[in-house]
């Protein structure tokens, strides 16, 4: 086809579109290139006069003392093991949402639902502590409540690190459920229906369907939304953990800090920026490598779903 | 599929089906009921509260604490005036530039449409990470400029893919009888295209409007008490934490601070807060089913 095109050409021929995407690209390059020569914030000793590049080159320094004192393996275990939970016992569950949903009849029934379960989704983090607060807390919250009316002991939640996993991986699913089973009921409605009527006329049951037919063509998706969640094991949902824990109380950080809240915290109330940014660089660096080795299997299964 | 319900039911059948009807109702009343809560507790009696605990239903019905939300209203209608604006404008900046951007970037005849379309994907791939974002937006001049919300919220990589997902299927002949009508790429994307986004729009558009709206995180790191309207979500972040913070420290020491008349003013808070976004939600439902589901297919 074309040789060689003059590229003054090619722009020209293109300057609508190129105008076009323009806006877009400035954006990126102001708001996400600009900042990652800072990255070398990780290895100085950052003081606010001399700037990022003026402060004393330390080397790894901050990364051994995050290494020596175990924060971050303890950062790493928390955000990994808080997205396991999340990927694996979250995806099952939105699946089940989404066969039962499938079996469900009633329209009026299946929209009300639908609405009701996407509601959490819409409400900020902000107030999903806030909620969390109300039923937790010591002196009024409505567990303690219901436990002192029945002549119990009221737990101090707060300050019990044990409980707080299960209490996020809750508030998570909560908030993720009604999204995530919308996407598996929409594969499941994409569900060649004509696969399905001759399971019935065959005399199949429901659960026959659901195992030897809707289940195995979820497979794909299921493997795909993982593989892409695997990707991003490293990156937590900072607001959620933030706003559920208070994010400075310390008596919880052995099971609630991660990543993302180490960051931040170290940076607004320490104004360490240093080790902040060192664990931030951790999170970039390790996070690309999982992305990249994801996609690479995601595209040895379905090239057509691999990311690029 | 709704033939089914013809054919004649087997017991195991049957007992799936009740299973279903008992399971989904569950779980969206587990979804419901902290929304009950909330608005419950915002209707009670500070004092019923403080010594009763939250119940389910009002405790001693008042809307007294509404009325305290507004007995100084200025700081609150500030706050929504700044959260609409930026919410209105930034969904609709947002909305032009990532549709303008979707449909350039899947144009088959754009040569440079994979090579912008990674520039813009490996945002995600590799981040500078907090503090150098920070440092680099504060130098900008930014910190403490509403600005540094508005613009950060604009866009994302995933919502330009989304948009640009959507784009693809519509047919490029409609582009195509554009051109030969004479009319510029610009025209036909306003024209022939911008029309047929529509359920794009909306999911986008919500998906902009819902950053906006419960944005607190920009806000924390570059507003503070910087200016004099605090958005809404931060605001209402302001007013949960600090008698929050105060009773998770001392909840430790098995202190009572139950004189502190906040519980009810924090829920009726909460209710103003988020009223207006989950009320939004229904009309949009549809659309927005059907564009996650566009997304999540792909991208």
């Amino acid at each position: 086809m074309k040789k060689k095109t003059n590229v003054a050409k090619v722009l020209k021929n293109n300057r609508t579109l190129l105008l076009m995407c323009l806006p877009a690209v400035v954006f990126f390059i102001i708001f996400n290139y600009c900042p990652l020569p800072g990255v070398w914030i990780a290895f100085t000793n950052y003081n606010f006069r001399d700037g990022i590049f003026g402060s004393p080159f330390c080397g790894l320094d901050n990364f051994e003392f995050l290494i020596s004192s175990g924060e971050l393996w303890k950062l790493t275990r928390n955000t990994v093991l808080y997205n396991l939970a999340f990927i694996v016992v979250g995806n099952v569950f939105q699946i089940v949402i989404a066969l039962m949903l499938n079996e469900i009849r009633n329209k009026w029934f299946k929209k009300v639902s639908q609405t009701v379960m996407f509601l959490p989704y819409f409400i900020s983090v902000v107030l999903i502590g806030a909620i969390a607060f109300n039923i937790l807390n010591f002196d009024t919250g409505a567990l303690n409540t219901l436990i002192r009316e029945t002549g119990g002991d009221p737990l101090q939640v707060y300050s019990m690190p044990g409980v707080w996993p299960i209490i996020i991986f809750f508030c998570n699913m909560w908030q993720q459920t009604g999204y995530g089973s919308v996407v598996y009921f929409a594969a499941i409605c994409g569900i060649d229906s004509s696969l399905i009527e001759a399971a019935e006329v065959d005399g199949a049951t429901s659960w026959q369907r659901i195992r030897h037919i809707i289940l195995p063509s979820l497979k794909g998706t299921f493997i795909i939304l993982l593989l892409f969640a695997l990707g991003g094991i490293m990156r937590g949902n900072f607001g959620l953990f933030w706003n559920l824990t208070g994010g400075v109380n310390s008596q919880l950080f052995e099971t609630t800090d991660i990543i993302e809240t180490f960051v931040y915290r170290t940076m607004t109330t320490q104004n360490n920026f240093s080790t902040s940014s060192a664990v931030g660089l951790y999170q970039s660096v390790f996070g690309f490598v999982l992305v990249m080795f994801s996609n690479w299997i995601v595209k040895k299964i379905d090239p057509d779903y691999a990311l690029f | 599929m709704n033939k089914s319900s013809k054919i004649k039911m087997d017991p195991s059948t049957k007992v799936l089906k009740i299973i279903a009807y008992l399971f989904v109702t569950l779980w969206a009343v587990i979804c419901i009921f902290p929304f009950v809560l909330v608005i419950s507790a915002s209707f009670s009696t500070e004092s019923i509260i403080s010594r009763e605990g939250f119940g389910l239903l009002p405790r001693g019905f008042t809307v007294s604490s509404y009325e305290w939300v507004f007995r100084y209203p200025e700081q609150i209608l500030g706050s929504y005036a700044v959260t609409i604006i930026m919410t209105v404008f930034g969904t609709i900046i947002g909305l032009f530039i990532i549709a303008m951007t979707g449909y350039a970037l899947q144009r088959k005849d754009f040569p440079f449409r994979n090579a912008l379309s990674f520039f813009i994907y490996f945002t995600t791939l590799f981040s500078a990470g907090m503090v150098p974002t920070y440092l680099w937006v504060s130098k900008l001049g930014l910190r403490g400029s509403y600005m540094a919300v508005f613009l950060q919220l604009l866009m994302s990589p995933w919502l330009i893919v989304l948009m640009k997902n959507f784009a693809k299927s519509i047919p490029y002949e409609i582009t195509e009888s554009g051109k030969i009508d004479g009319a510029g790429d610009f025209k036909i994307f306003i024209s022939l295209i911008l029309p047929m986004l529509k359920p794009a729009l909306a999911t986008v558009g919500l998906f902009l409007a819902l950053g906006y709206w419960n944005e607190w995180y920009q806000s924390s790191l570059y507003l503070g008490s910087s200016v004099d309207y605090k958005p809404l979500q931060y605001y209402l972040y302001g007013i949960i934490n600090q008698a929050n913070a105060l009773k998770s420290s001392v909840a430790g020491a098995n202190v009572s601070v139950t004189d502190l008349p906040t519980n009810t003013l924090k829920m009726a808070t909460a209710v103003v807060a988020t009223g207006p976004i989950v009320f939004l939600y229904p009309f949009v439902q549809k659309y927005f089913i059907s564009g996650i589901t566009v997304g999540a297919v792909k991208g």
